[in-house]
């Protein structure tokens, strides 16, 4: 039986602080209907959902289902009304099995020995939806595309009929992406709701039946897809028209400034991650990485700026031997480093903005005298640098967690290529963020290009891999399948050598 | 039906953090006047007591800052720990370990010292006492990832059986008539009072100096930056290049110095001789907790925090006198109060609601 047959959200104001997150929304959604939720980040899309999903309440405004007005004040409400929800950062413990975490608030679970039958019904639920998971696998050593399936199961067991989606394809391969579009298109086949929240046009265009879009917490406009196209629904998005290619200029790459040879690096548990990874890296260069998370570019990131000891090969630049020098005398010898998970590694989140700003900075002589930091030096240095670098802030002596992710990143960015590196690592340096930020933070990495630094660029978006760089390497399971020019045809089949079944 | 609906405050301003304090206070007290009613006396005398017993009478005031000395010395030294997010819960132990090594040099040196080589020799022992001890669980956790909490908890028993064990037998006095008391310090390393108190005046001088010196150090030094860093965030602190081990094992040294410095304080200003731990320390460590965190972490606060949980500790004493009620009095007292700040911090730190539901 159907609890949703039409959900529908109607005049909802959210106020944080008498700011509006939310202004008199209205949005309808019904059976068999995939809905799209666009916007920039900020846009109050995540705000709207969490309204659904009863993490808050609204100000003004109700959620009607079936034309039936409901109150929905904590997620257990929401999994009664038949909502589910599959985060972005998926909520799954990870050294629980797959199954172990499917079941986990499931009502109806017998009281003794539940595992049989759970399981039982839990295959042949998959089966129905072609999920192709192992189900006594821990979740760590699960991809995340298979997380995803897990968390999308675990909804639609709880007797989700209504799925909200926030972001799920940012973290998967394409492949991956089109096995997820598969599911969902057959969810929508038999009747579920499903409410698709993305920044991503291509995915909005190719999959959803109706659009809805966001923009500074109030609905700008609202269309069939059918009517609309991708230029279109990015300028309602950000209220002008964005550039969808950057002009990248022709520049000779110059001297060779790094060269990593033969390194090997072990994970945490002591497996190897990276073998044999040999590449060199030269001036006016942007060198991508592109490869799905988890085949070893973090920890070859780590090694390079000495966040992790490497087994053997080695590290060098300009012709001195780097390899597991202190984090600090890597960055004092002139690499840089914009951390991936930008909250995770990259601030201080409840330090101020001008204390964040000289974060791996702090120990230069132009910060600090012997022991005392010099405060006003600092200040000013980071009002410069929120100048120079677009970081929307209200101020620099407010906790670095009240800015947004754009800005947080542009702060990053900023500090680290002040100074003119000559090497820059930069860690999915646009995950995340708004297609206005992404756009900021990609032109400033061509500028370092065309200034004779020498980028290399770790990301998972190949849109991204193919705007910027002059040469990439596929990373899988810790090798490199291949290292091509930016203009070489075989190029087109970097997904297969993604997935490690193409070497080159 | 109704409900509670908690959400996250985003800003909390000066005033508002002050007003939570004064209301939690209010609130406090009007939990422990029914405690007081039921005992059978009088809340108004009582509380009336309790100020002329602490902060309203020249006596109170002469008893009150000598018990907020130790607790001055002890919370700055924590509130550096916790501004690392190290829990160091082994502020009592580290004091006992103090007092030991501090009476240790006045007894075998101090005869032949004059007193302004002994005593400063004495409290530099007794730093370095505690900041060893404070070392042990830093060195540990950085290694071998041992959780600090149990590591420091369990050091304190460690301490107080060490410190029984000496004063029953190696150092037990031989003018103590049997009792299980070391000799009492030599003249030159006995602390001077101002006249009519029992205010050892070296330590709230040196107590006052180094709260000083520690907010000067957190909030203004490369160093000071770097532990509010690990606290505020390890992956970025290592990802910044920041020590770990150096700087974690300077803020525990710290951390237990503090306590060590108060531990001889309180033998050579008071008691001028080591006996039970219980008597020697009566809780400072464990109170001293508590006074860091109602300072908000900052050392300077530490001392109001210090001479108001001070306060507290002599009203109580007070009150136990004058109205005959039970010694445990103070501990309710003590405890009321402290669920009603720790409530108002977290009324202050998220917004809740109540609210009616259909369902």
């Amino acid at each position: 039986m159907r609890k949703i047959e039409q959900l529908e959200m109607a005049g909802i104001t959210k106020l944080f602080h008498g700011v509006p997150a939310n202004k008199d929304i209205n949005l309808s959604i019904r059976s068999g209907e995939i809905l799209g939720l666009l916007g920039e980040n900020g846009a109050g899309k995540t705000t709207l959902m969490n309204i659904l999903y009863g993490l808050y309440q609204p100000d003004a405004g109700q959620v009607l289902i079936n034309g039936k007005p409901v109150r929905i004040s904590s997620p257990q409400e929401s999994k009664m009304h038949g909502i589910g929800m599959v985060h972005q950062h998926f909520m799954l413990i990870e050294s629980h099995s797959a199954m172990e975490n499917i079941c986990l608030g499931y009502d109806a679970a017998p009281l003794v020995f539940p595992k049989a039958k759970l399981k039982r019904q839990i295959i042949e639920f998959s089966r129905k939806f072609n999920f192709d998971v192992d189900l006594d696998k821990p979740i760590w050593q699960l991809s995340a595309g298979e997380q995803q399936r897990v968390e999308i199961i675990k909804a639609l067991f709880n007797g989700a009929d209504l799925l909200i989606l926030d972001e799920p394809t940012s973290v998967l391969t394409p492949q991956e992406i089109k096995e997820l579009f598969v599911i969902l298109n057959k969810m929508k086949d038999e009747g579920h709701l499903i409410i698709l929240i993305s920044h991503k046009l291509d995915e909005i265009m190719e999959l959803c039946d109706r659009v809805t879009v966001l923009q500074k917490g109030a609905i700008v406009g609202d269309a069939e897809t059918k009517d609309v196209d991708k230029k279109i629904l990015a300028r309602m998005m950000i209220g002008r028209d964005v550039i969808f290619n950057i002009e990248r200029e022709e520049i000779p790459s110059s001297d060779r400034v790094l060269s990593v040879d033969k390194v090997v690096v072990t994970s945490d548990k002591g497996i190897p991650v990276v073998s044999n990874i040999s590449f060199d890296l030269y001036r006016n260069e942007i060198f991508g990485i592109a490869g799905v998370s988890g085949n070893g570019q973090k920890e070859l990131v780590e090694a390079i700026t000495g966040l992790r000891k490497i087994e053997s090969g080695s590290i060098v630049l300009d012709d001195q031997e780097i390899s597991n020098l202190s984090p600090r005398a890597i960055y004092d010898k002139g690499i840089s480093h914009v951390p991936e998970e930008r909250i995770k590694f990259g601030i201080a989140p409840g330090l101020f903005l001008y204390e964040n700003a000289i974060l791996k900075q702090h120990h230069l002589k132009k910060f600090a005298s012997r022991l005392s930091l010099a405060y006003n030096t600092v200040k000013d240095h980071t009002r410069g640098l929120i100048e120079s670098f677009q970081v929307h802030a209200p101020g620099i002596s407010i906790p670095t967690k009240n800015l947004s992710g754009g800005n947080i990143q542009k702060l990053i960015l900023g500090r680290e290529i002040d100074d003119n590196p000559p090497v820059l690592v930069a860690s999915h340096p646009t995950y995340g963020l708004d297609v206005g930020a992404t756009e900021y933070l990609r032109k400033q990495l061509l500028k370092r290009r065309k200034e004779g630094g020498a980028v290399l660029l770790v990301s998972e978006d190949l849109e991204e891999i193919f705007e910027l760089c002059d040469r990439v390497a596929v990373i899988f399971k810790g090798e490199f399948m291949g290292v091509l020019k930016a203009d070489d045809p075989k190029l087109c089949d970097i997904g297969l050598m993604m997935a490690g079944s193409l070497r080159i | 039906m109704l409900r509670l609906k908690v959400s996250d405050r985003q800003e909390i301003t000066t005033l508002h953090s002050f007003l939570t304090l004064v209301f939690s206070i209010v609130t406090g007290m009007l939990a422990i006047s029914l405690i007081f009613l039921i005992s059978g006396a009088n809340p108004l005398y009582a509380f009336a007591k309790i100020f002329t017993g602490s902060f309203g009478s020249i006596y109170g005031i002469k008893e009150t800052i000598t018990k907020a000395i130790p607790l001055i010395l002890i919370g700055a030294g924590l509130a550096v720990a916790y501004k690392a997010k190290f829990w160091n819960i082994g502020a009592e132990g580290q004091l006992l370990l103090g007092a030991i090594f501090g009476t240790w040099v006045g007894l075998n040196l101090g005869e032949s010292l004059p007193f302004y080589i002994i005593v400063p020799l004495m409290f530099l022992a007794g730093f370095i006492g505690g900041g060893l001890l404070g070392a042990i669980p830093a060195i540990l956790k950085i290694r071998y990832s041992v959780n600090e909490v149990i590591s420091t908890l369990m050091l304190n028993y460690i301490c107080a059986e060490f410190l029984t064990f000496l004063i029953v037998g190696p150092w037990k006095g031989k003018t103590k008539f049997g009792f299980p008391y070391t000799d009492d310090l030599p003249e030159s390393a006995i602390l001077g009072v101002i006249s009519g108190t029992r205010i050892h005046y070296f330590t709230l001088i040196l107590g006052i100096l180094s709260v000083l010196f520690l907010g000067f150090l957190l909030f203004k030094t490369r160093f000071g930056y770097e532990v509010r860093v690990i606290g505020e965030n390890p992956n970025a602190a290592k990802y910044a290049g920041i020590s770990f081990f150096r700087t974690l094992l300077i803020v525990m040294i710290i951390s237990g110095g503090m306590a060590g410095l108060a531990g001889v304080g309180e033998v050579a200003g008071i008691h001028h001789y080591l006996s039970y731990p219980a008597s020697i320390s009566s809780g400072y460590g464990f109170t001293a907790i508590i006074v860091a965190w109602l300072a908000k972490l900052n050392p300077i606060y530490v001392i109001i925090s210090g001479l108001f949980f001070a306060g507290i500790l002599v009203g109580g004493d007070a009150i136990q006198i004058s109205l005959n009620l039970p010694a445990a009095t103070v501990f309710v007292f003590n405890g009321t109060l402290l669920v009603f700040l720790i409530m108002g911090d977290y009324f202050l730190k998220h917004r809740v609601k109540l609210q009616w539901s259909r369902t």
